[in-house]
């Protein structure tokens, strides 16, 4: 029982940082019809950006960790944002009208450049980091068992709510939001209707790369190592989240998100460790055949 | 009138420079927020394992610098060139040259492939070359009659090179089978596994059906990786048994091959069998999918590409139509994958990650889908340009990824811009690429 | 026994989400005959032909084919391609659907694909280039040529479907849909953006294939082709069959007029009455 919970915490814990990717996959396939392969990658710079961040940042004596942590969540998010934008602009906007194939090898190109610029710009190995927040709590204790919730774990959930919640206020109040929402709609009709396009799928861009961004900081203060190829398989499962939640659905993003790190980490604490990724792309593969539009998506009638 | 019109171009040039400097600013700016970071810092694990850092703000410098002078370039290009897009076309008596030349080519590609084992019988790294370009210019064939044919999007055509390397690897070490043995089995297998992976994705469509099978791939990698009883794990298998002419086998030994036909042994020898070997597998691909082409499963695996929902109108099965272009391309994927495992006598999970399978993706695309020629051409590119980079592994991969970006800008449709009928009339006339359907799975 | 009626439709429903489509209609079609569909745009006339053509699966209902022989099939249990291969019920499409990619010729080879799939023995007799499939191929060759000298496309068999004006193109639309030999032709708007002088050839080529055996089923809204060449109309409105009968009936139908018209009925039977 104690085991579970501790699988439980850890799982929540996870699974917010799968959700805040997630989104990002999402809000683009919603607004542009794609799916951002280079996206993992992002996650990944964005973790490579806070450690650097956060390295600089204490090696001028900054010691108080409140203030640390937000300078390198306000760095990270904003060069990310930008990482994401110029990949955006480069890689994607000329071939928006050009036919299907074209915008996803160009995303497949962009993330072997941004996964070989981060390995030839920093070295292949590991970057290992010493534990930023430490300490925690002991909620339950049993049999020798003790179910921790260490403070890491409380910041990454605690920054995920209110980032999400700044998000959804952004999508569902702002004039921002209802533009993206009437891209995804129908471009044309909001091209005419006076919605900056291009602005606001930039803007689309930007903001997952810095919701991307805060996922490799979080993922760095928990796990305290980032390394080059850690995209690859994290954009994955969190594509898998995005499809689990239903592609286009905000709070899907984040409800898939928390599954697929929950179903990961009783995976990894169960059965078997080895297995654990295979058991996430299994998952992307039975989802899509059996419920394409997710858990919390629209079904769409095919016109002929 | 003209002075006004002088006046008019002056100042637009005038404009067209501070606008090109404005632009370059704007993007050696970019540059420098992107690059400060990741390339003016440079972290690592220092000895007693913290991490430390130093700075190369001279790096930074440089290519916040080479952006700049690189954006005003390529808005000169631009202004220069026109947009992107914007079709150029050749004067008729080039355009006949240029037609005159492509059906010249296939056949001197041939000649030239056969030629280079004995032109260049020394220069073992040249046969070497050789036979990686040939590997995967059979690999580009098995998948364009996946990609290219039908229009199904796979992502992870790595797997099937894999099933054929291990059951050659597996059957071979456990069983003692000889290779030509091996080879139609590890096809037949791969085949399977290509129904296998066709089942499920059938409904699919477009990036989703390419994300499944990149799914797929990475499954079997990572099966691979981890049944080490069965695959030996990251340790792999080998020693895998070389390659025999019939079961006489390319050694210096007495029942040697060398020995038998009573000339001089040398290591060469096996070399540029592997080179004829693979040369043969290669043109077999492409015999069997240019006739494959002309008969109905052909075209109706084109006619999928270019429209599934007027297929099943025709009573086309699209289910078995989707089933036999995943099998017949995961064939050739296994007969290849056999090749592999035997000329390299080792094989480990390594050599099968999505890298290849987005390789050789490349290849189809670049050669322009469905074009034989294409793809053949196009290997020899791609794989070439891979070794003038040997060494290099981090770069090429970057030149890689870039060279994919700046191809789908710049020429989505790949090398060969048209596709040939596959029956006519009077004249077979080619059919620009422009109107031919990508296909959505 | 066969009949006179080729397709019967009983009590056909669809509903999509809360809108429904089609609500509770029936008619029949006879053979060897040409039936029209007509009806203002949202009747539903596309939502009976995809639940005929099996694009769509019926909310309840029943749509029966009747071969000559005698044999029936259920089409709305029948899964997409098995109508056209089994049941032979051929369509075309509202926004044209060739392979624009392949030439006209090609196009109508791959119409004939279970054919000749069958004499190239599932390909592999096919790849030993046996006989027996060459003759196939040429008798393929053939037909194909005698539809395209039909829909006069003969010169431009070499032609990219896509390439060709859009006439022909509806024209080879047609005729790739008739290579599948089918007993029952559904078509789709099939004057749709043709001209005075391409709507009577039109007529003229659904007249031939009328007159050669094949039943059709039309959705029209050029209401010159569609007098011209049905045998009978059902018309429809708002999902329900408001009126059925010869054309000349249906013309003078009140019901009908109102309902293209956007009147009310009473008031179409008085326009209609007050004029000579």
């Amino acid at each position: 029982m104690e085991y579970f919970a501790q699988q439980l915490i850890n799982g929540i814990v996870l699974g917010s940082i799968y959700g805040l990717i997630a989104i990002g996959y999402t809000m683009v396939y919603g607004i542009v019809g794609m799916i951002n392969f280079a996206h993992g990658d992002i996650f990944m710079i964005g973790g490579f950006i806070a450690l650097i961040t956060f390295l600089i940042l204490i090696s001028i004596g900054l010691t108080a960790i409140p203030l640390v942590l937000l300078i390198v969540l306000l760095v990270s998010m904003a060069v990310t944002a930008l990482y994401g934008w110029t990949v955006e602009r480069i890689a994607y906007r000329p071939l928006r009208h050009s036919f299907r194939l074209a915008p996803m090898l160009s995303a497949i190109g962009m993330s072997f450049v941004l996964i070989n610029y981060s390995q030839i710009s920093q070295g292949a190995r590991v970057k290992p980091v010493p534990p930023i927040i430490t300490g925690g709590y002991s909620l339950l204790e049993r049999d020798g068992f003790v179910v921790r919730l260490s403070n890491a774990q409380i910041i990454v959930v605690l920054t995920t709510v209110v980032l999400l919640a700044i998000f959804t206020w952004l999508v569902s109040r702002t004039r921002l939001g209802r533009d993206m929402r009437a891209c995804e709609q129908d471009q044309t009709m909001a091209a005419l209707l006076g919605v900056d396009v291009d602005r606001t799928i930039s803007m689309t861009f930007v903001i997952g790369a810095a919701l991307a961004a805060v996922a490799g900081m979080m993922y760095l203060i928990y796990y305290g190592l980032v390394d080059f190829f850690m995209g690859f398989v994290a954009g994955i499962k969190a594509f898998t989240a995005a499809v689990l939640g239903g592609i286009g659905s905000l709070p899907g993003a984040m409800l898939g998100g928390l599954l697929i790190g929950l179903i990961e980490t009783m995976w990894s604490a169960y059965f078997s460790v080895e297995y654990k990724d295979v058991a996430a792309f299994s998952i992307l593969i039975v989802v899509l055949i059996f419920l394409p539009t997710g858990l919390l998506g629209r079904p769409e009638v095919e016109k002929v | 009138m003209t002075g006004a019109a002088t006046d008019l171009t002056q100042a637009s040039r005038r404009e067209g420079i501070v606008f090109i400097l404005k632009k370059s600013l704007i993007s050696a700016l970019v540059a420098l927020v992107l690059f400060s970071l990741m390339i003016g810092i440079r972290t690592e694990a220092g000895p007693t394992g913290q991490l430390i850092y130093w700075t190369r703000f001279d790096d930074l410098a440089s290519i916040v610098a080479i952006v700049f002078v690189g954006s005003i370039v390529v808005e000169l290009l631009r202004q220069w060139w026109g947009p992107v897009g914007t079709t150029r076309s050749l004067p008729p008596t080039m355009q006949r040259a240029v037609a005159t030349a492509g059906r010249a080519l296939p056949p001197l590609l041939l000649l030239s492939a056969l030629a280079v084992p004995i032109v260049f019988y020394d220069q073992r790294y040249v046969i070497d070359t050789g036979i990686q370009v040939l590997t995967y210019v059979m690999l580009g064939w098995g998948l364009n009659v996946v990609v290219g044919l039908a229009g199904l999007l796979d992502l992870g055509y790595v797997a099937f090179y894999a099933v054929g390397a291990y059951s050659y690897a597996l059957l071979a070490t456990n069983f003692g089978l000889s290779f030509w043995i091996c080879l139609p089995l590890a096809g037949i297998l791969a085949a399977c596994w290509g129904v296998l992976l066709g089942f499920p994705v059938l409904r699919l469509r477009g990036d989703y059906l390419a994300i499944v099978t990149l799914a797929f791939g990475e499954i079997i990698r990572l099966v691979i990786i981890n049944w080490q009883s069965l695959t030996g794990g990251p340790n792999g298998i080998s020693p895998i048994p070389r390659p025999t002419l019939f079961g006489i086998p390319l050694t210096a030994g007495e029942d040697g091959l060398a020995a038998r036909l009573g000339f001089e042994f040398s290591p060469t020898q096996r070399i540029v069998f592997l080179f004829y070997l693979i040369l043969a597998l290669a043109l077999i691909t492409n015999w069997v999918t240019i006739r494959l082409r002309r008969l109905p499963i052909g075209r109706a695996w084109e006619a999928l590409r270019e429209d599934e929902v007027a297929c099943r109108a025709l009573g086309i099965n699209i289910t078995t139509t989707k089933l036999t272009a995943f099998a017949t391309g995961a064939m050739f994927g296994g007969f290849a994958g056999a090749f592999f495992a035997t000329r390299q006598g080792f094989i480990s999970p390594e050599s099968f990650t999505f890298q290849e399978s987005a390789l050789v993706l490349a290849i189809v695309v670049l050669g322009g889908m469905g074009s034989q020629l294409g793809v053949a051409l196009a290997a020899l590119t791609l794989i070439g340009g891979f070794e003038l980079f040997r060494g290099f592994d981090q770069y090429r991969m970057l030149v890689f990824g870039l060279a994919m970006v700046l191809l789908m800008i710049w020429r989505p449709r790949g090398l060969i811009g048209h596709r040939a009928p596959t029956v006519f009339l009077r004249q077979s006339t080619a059919i620009s690429s422009e109107l031919a359907r990508e296909g959505r799975g | 026994m066969s009949g006179a009626t080729i397709l019967e439709i009983e009590g056909l429903t669809m509903r999509f989400g809360g809108v429904v489509a089609v609500n509770d209609l029936s008619f029949s079609a006879q053979r060897h005959k040409i039936t029209a569909l007509i009806g203002p745009n949202g009747a539903g006339k596309t939502t009976v032909f995809n639940c005929t053509t099996g694009f769509y699966k019926p909310t309840s209902g029943a749509i029966r084919l009747i071969h000559d022989d005698g044999r029936n099939f259920a089409l709305e249990r029948l899964n997409d391609f098995r109508i056209s291969k089994q049941a032979k019920v051929a369509r075309t499409f509202q926004n044209i659907r060739l392979f624009p990619g392949m030439t006209a010729l090609e196009n109508l080879m791959v119409a004939q694909h279970n054919a000749l799939m069958l004499a190239s023995g599932f390909t592999f007799l096919g790849l030993i280039g046996a006989p027996s499939y060459r003759a196939a191929e040429t008798h393929a060759i053939d037909q194909a040529k005698q539809w395209l000298d039909r829909i006069g496309l003969l010169e431009r068999a070499d032609d990219a479907a896509g390439n060709l004006p859009y006439g022909d193109q509806r024209r080879l639309e047609i005729a790739r849909a008739m290579c599948t030999e089918p007993a029952l032709l559904c078509l789709d708007e099939p004057a749709a953006g043709l001209n005075a002088r391409e709507s009577a050839g039109l007529s003229e080529l659904l007249l031939s294939i009328r007159d050669q055996g094949t039943s059709i089923l039309l959705i029209e809204h050029d209401m010159s082709v569609v007098m011209e060449i049905s045998d009978h109309i059902v018309v429809m409105d708002y999902g329900v069959k408001i009126a059925e009968g010869a054309p000349k009936d249906v013309r003078d139908n009140p019901k009908v007029i109102a309902a293209y018209l956007g009147a009310d009925e009473q008031e179409a039977a008085a326009v209609m009455e007050s004029s000579p």
